[in-house]
């Protein structure tokens, strides 16, 4: 009988054995007492419900508080898979904003004829208010999220870009503090890259962005949409950590030409403003105009040099899912150099052949909505009923130009800690990247996603997904 | 600091009283059901008088019965004011400064809260009602070790006391008030035995026994415990102490941002007040217009603070 072929386990081969990244934890697990790792286990669980790490759902009746659930087996990836990664992370966010300054400018990608013009023209991510204005120390995403799947021993392919306001890092951390917490001796042992230095590195990121306005020492906020914002916990951390103040629309005015928070003392000028707000929110002024969680008139004030935005605004065009599968080429375009880092072939229903191409092998395919995100708007054809792919294919015939598909991708898995013991899932990997005028800063690691149910391929935490702690280890 | 966030911690720490408060007085009212045949209703009318919760009360509920009260002060959800929505309230403010108190702060607040909801997610039945009593009153002192431990003494600390002697200081002129002029109508019951129940309930329900009991072995009498909770500046919830608290924390405040302030002032006047004061001269005007009085004076202090350090606006 036929069966697929099993899928890349990053921790066990095929005998049963460790890969090498695993050798010196694979060791440790095997001396634990299951008993003891199970009582660990809900410590850890513990650890975050006192700390209050949770993101909020909303149901009918009140708001409700979730942990993300968190699995006490890391991803380890060896310090030379994480210089390759690097490297390609590195280029592709170079491309980024190269493409950025370029398209919000003389656009010569478009005259060299390698990107359509519809792509730019007919996306409501391009924001044309940014056009002709390069943002200070030409830095356009401040903040980057790759995602990246593996599909076997040196294949990590790009599945996303997130160049908007990217989440996950709070997670990131609080997941060492709490590995440290329940097992240091691990720590004792295995020489893992540290990742604590985030915030520091971000506070010190944004401050080389200051605008010229700026005298003395940047003054940095974080911009929350609010207590009730699922990623609230994050910008109070993220704030918390960097020292900064965690505002809101409403404690914000405009005062003598500056973006300026109440403070016990009166109005203070903000130098840079960290927003984790989209840009339809910012400034209902220029965008949603019923929007009460922005600051009417930023964006006057942005683009006359009296603030820094961080991510610019407009951003969310390099990381449209229309967009991305240009990425190869973009990437070359503006670099010179081949692509490091792999993209997922993809078929871009707009596109007559390729469309005709999808109908005929949907129940093969992932379809995703090209504005969609959170794992939401997808068809994942294995996993789909008859019905599913019905109203799907009548969707793609509708609005072929709303979607993109890609192959299902055979993602790499790692064991996760189940009552049963080992059990492998399906990971992604979310790295960080800090842009700066004079540097990339990535952090070693990143944030791995791990979708909890068998078979399943969805890591987003609003679908069950979980996560767990990612080492880049020094080896040699 | 933004002025929201000093109103959220000047906030956490005035529900976190609250919530003490009402636990306390939970205790003592639960206390005398257990020891007086007679009266015990009025003890509960009593004490959700001195919440300012009695009429919002009357307009559910036909009599007060004990397990209805406790539960109404503890959980009921047409109490908005009810101690588990308090603890709730403190927790969304803990969050919403979450850049300004510690993590160790921060935790046990958050800590606080869950235990709280567990202990009250259904009705508590009388034999459980001691134990989680004390565990609140446990919770929330974890809470203040956690400040006192671990705060930098600046502004955000400064607020929260701010917070926490204002809310203390009304609740013990609410509480003075409904027992005087509820109970105790006529000068004439002073020193009945009425009367000695009645000053001992009060004294438990502010923490204040022993303590009393200590500086007056074996005389309880109305004069001295008026003296002791309104003008003793060495008993933590007397009116003096709260104000004498309130002037130096504001005073720590102006001093830091290196400015005038009329909170300050105000505060400075109210606290000067009491020391021309007896509690002799206080019974003989009218305790009751005196605390009328005071309790209107410290809300208008609790709206020029929050005017002052820009709270809202």
């Amino acid at each position: 009988m036929a069966s697929k072929p099993p899928c890349f386990d990053e921790m066990l081969k095929e005998d049963g054995s460790p890969r090498a990244a695993y050798a010196a934890y694979h060791k440790w697990f095997a001396e634990q007492d299951s008993t003891h790792l199970k009582q660990k286990a809900r410590d850890a669980e513990e650890f975050f419900r006192r700390t209050g790490i949770t993101f909020a759902v909303y149901g009918e009746d009140e708001a409700e508080e979730r942990l993300i659930p968190f699995d006490i087996i890391p991803r380890i990836v060896t310090s030379r898979e994480w210089t390759k990664l690097s490297r390609g992370i590195e280029q592709r966010v170079r491309a980024i904003n190269a493409f950025l300054q370029d398209i919000y400018h003389r656009q010569e990608i478009v005259r060299a004829g390698r990107l359509p013009v519809e792509l730019l023209e007919k996306n409501d991510a391009f924001v044309s208010q940014m056009i002709g204005f390069t943002p200070p120390g030409g830095v356009y995403t401040h903040i980057v999220g790759i995602d990246l799947v593996r599909t076997g021993p040196d294949d990590f392919v790009v599945l996303e870009d997130n160049a908007r306001t990217p989440s996950g890092v709070s997670y990131m951390l609080e997941n060492r503090e709490t590995m440290m917490n329940m097992f240091p001796e691990l720590f004792s042992n295995i020489r893992v890259r540290n990742v604590s230095d985030y915030p520091k590195n971000l506070r010190a990121s944004l401050s080389r962005v200051a605008p010229p306005a700026c005298k003395g020492d940047p003054v940095v906020a974080v911009l929350t949409p609010g207590i009730h914002n699922s990623a609230y916990f994050e910008h109070a951390f993220l704030a918390d950590q960097m020292g900064a103040e965690l505002v809101e629309g409403h404690d914000i005015r405009i005062v003598d030409g500056r973006v300026a928070m109440r403070t016990t003392q009166g109005y203070q000028p903000i130098d840079v403003l960290y927003r984790r707000l989209d840009d339809d929110y910012l400034d209902p002024l220029i965008f949603r105009s019923d929007s009460v969680l922005g600051i009417p008139g930023i964006f006057d004030l942005y683009r006359a040099g009296r603030i820094t935005i961080a991510n610019a605004p407009g951003t969310g065009i390099a990381d449209d899912k229309a967009i991305y599968s240009y990425m190869p080429d973009i990437v070359e375009f503006y670099t010179g150099e081949k692509p490091i880092l792999k993209n997922v072939d993809t078929w871009r229903c707009s596109e007559k052949d390729s469309l005709a191409y999808v109908l005929d092998h949907l129940p093969e395919l992932v379809v995703k909505e090209v504005h969609g995100s959170g794992g939401y708007g997808m068809l994942v054809g294995p996993a789909a009923s008859k019905r599913e792919l019905a109203d799907f294919r009548a969707k793609l015939i509708a609005k072929p130009a709303n979607y993109i598909a890609q192959p299902t991708l055979a993602l790499s898995t790692i064991p996760v800690f189940a009552n049963s013991g080992l059990a492998p899932r399906h990971v992604d990997l979310r790295p960080f990247v800090l842009v700066s005028p004079d540097k990339i800063d990535i952090t070693p690691g990143g944030l791995t996603r791990v979708a909890l149910r068998k078979g399943s391929l969805v890591v987003n935490s609003s679908q069950g997904g979980g996560t767990k702690d990612s080492w880049v280890i020094d080896d040699d | 600091m933004l002025g929201k966030t000093a109103s959220g911690i000047f906030w956490l720490f005035r529900y976190l009283e609250r919530a003490e408060n009402i636990a306390r007085l939970i205790e003592t009212g639960h206390r005398f059901t257990l020891t007086r045949n007679s009266g015990r209703q009025d003890e509960w009318r009593s004490i959700l008088a001195a919440l300012g919760m009695d009429a919002a009360y009357r307009a559910t509920h036909q009599d007060y019965n004990a397990a209805q009260v406790v539960d109404y002060l503890l959980r009921d959800k047409r109490n908005a004011g009810n101690l588990r929505n308090l603890i709730d309230n403190a927790r969304q403010n803990a969050r919403t400064t979450r850049t300004a108190i510690t993590r160790e702060l921060w935790e046990a607040v958050n800590e606080c809260w869950i235990c709280v909801n567990d202990a009250l997610k259904r009705q508590v039945r009388e034999a459980d009602l001691p134990a989680t009593i004390d565990l609140i009153e446990r919770q929330t002192a974890m809470v203040r070790g956690a400040l006192e431990n671990t705060m930098l003494r600046n502004d955000g600390y400064n607020f929260s006391r701010v917070g926490n002697f204002i809310e203390r200081a009304d609740s013990m002129a609410r509480l003075l008030d409904v027992k005087y002029y509820v109970l105790l109508p006529s000068v004439s019951f002073v020193g009945s035995s009425l009367d000695n129940i009645q000053w001992e309930t009060i004294l438990r329900s502010t923490s204040a026994y022993s303590a009393y009991r200590w500086l007056y072995p074996g005389r309880a009498s109305a004069l001295g415990i008026a003296e002791f909770l309104i003008l003793d500046r060495r008993f933590p919830r007397s009116l003096a102490f709260c104000y004498g608290k309130l002037t130096d924390n504001l005073r720590h405040l102006a001093m830091s941002y290196g400015a005038q302030s009329e909170s300050l002032a105000e505060a400075e006047r109210i606290y000067a007040s009491f020391a021309s004061r007896t509690a002799a001269s206080i019974l003989e005007d009218g305790l009751h217009e005196f605390l009328i009085e005071f309790l209107s004076q410290n809300r208008n202090l609790a709206s020029l603070v929050e005017q002052e350090y820009r709270f809202n606006s």
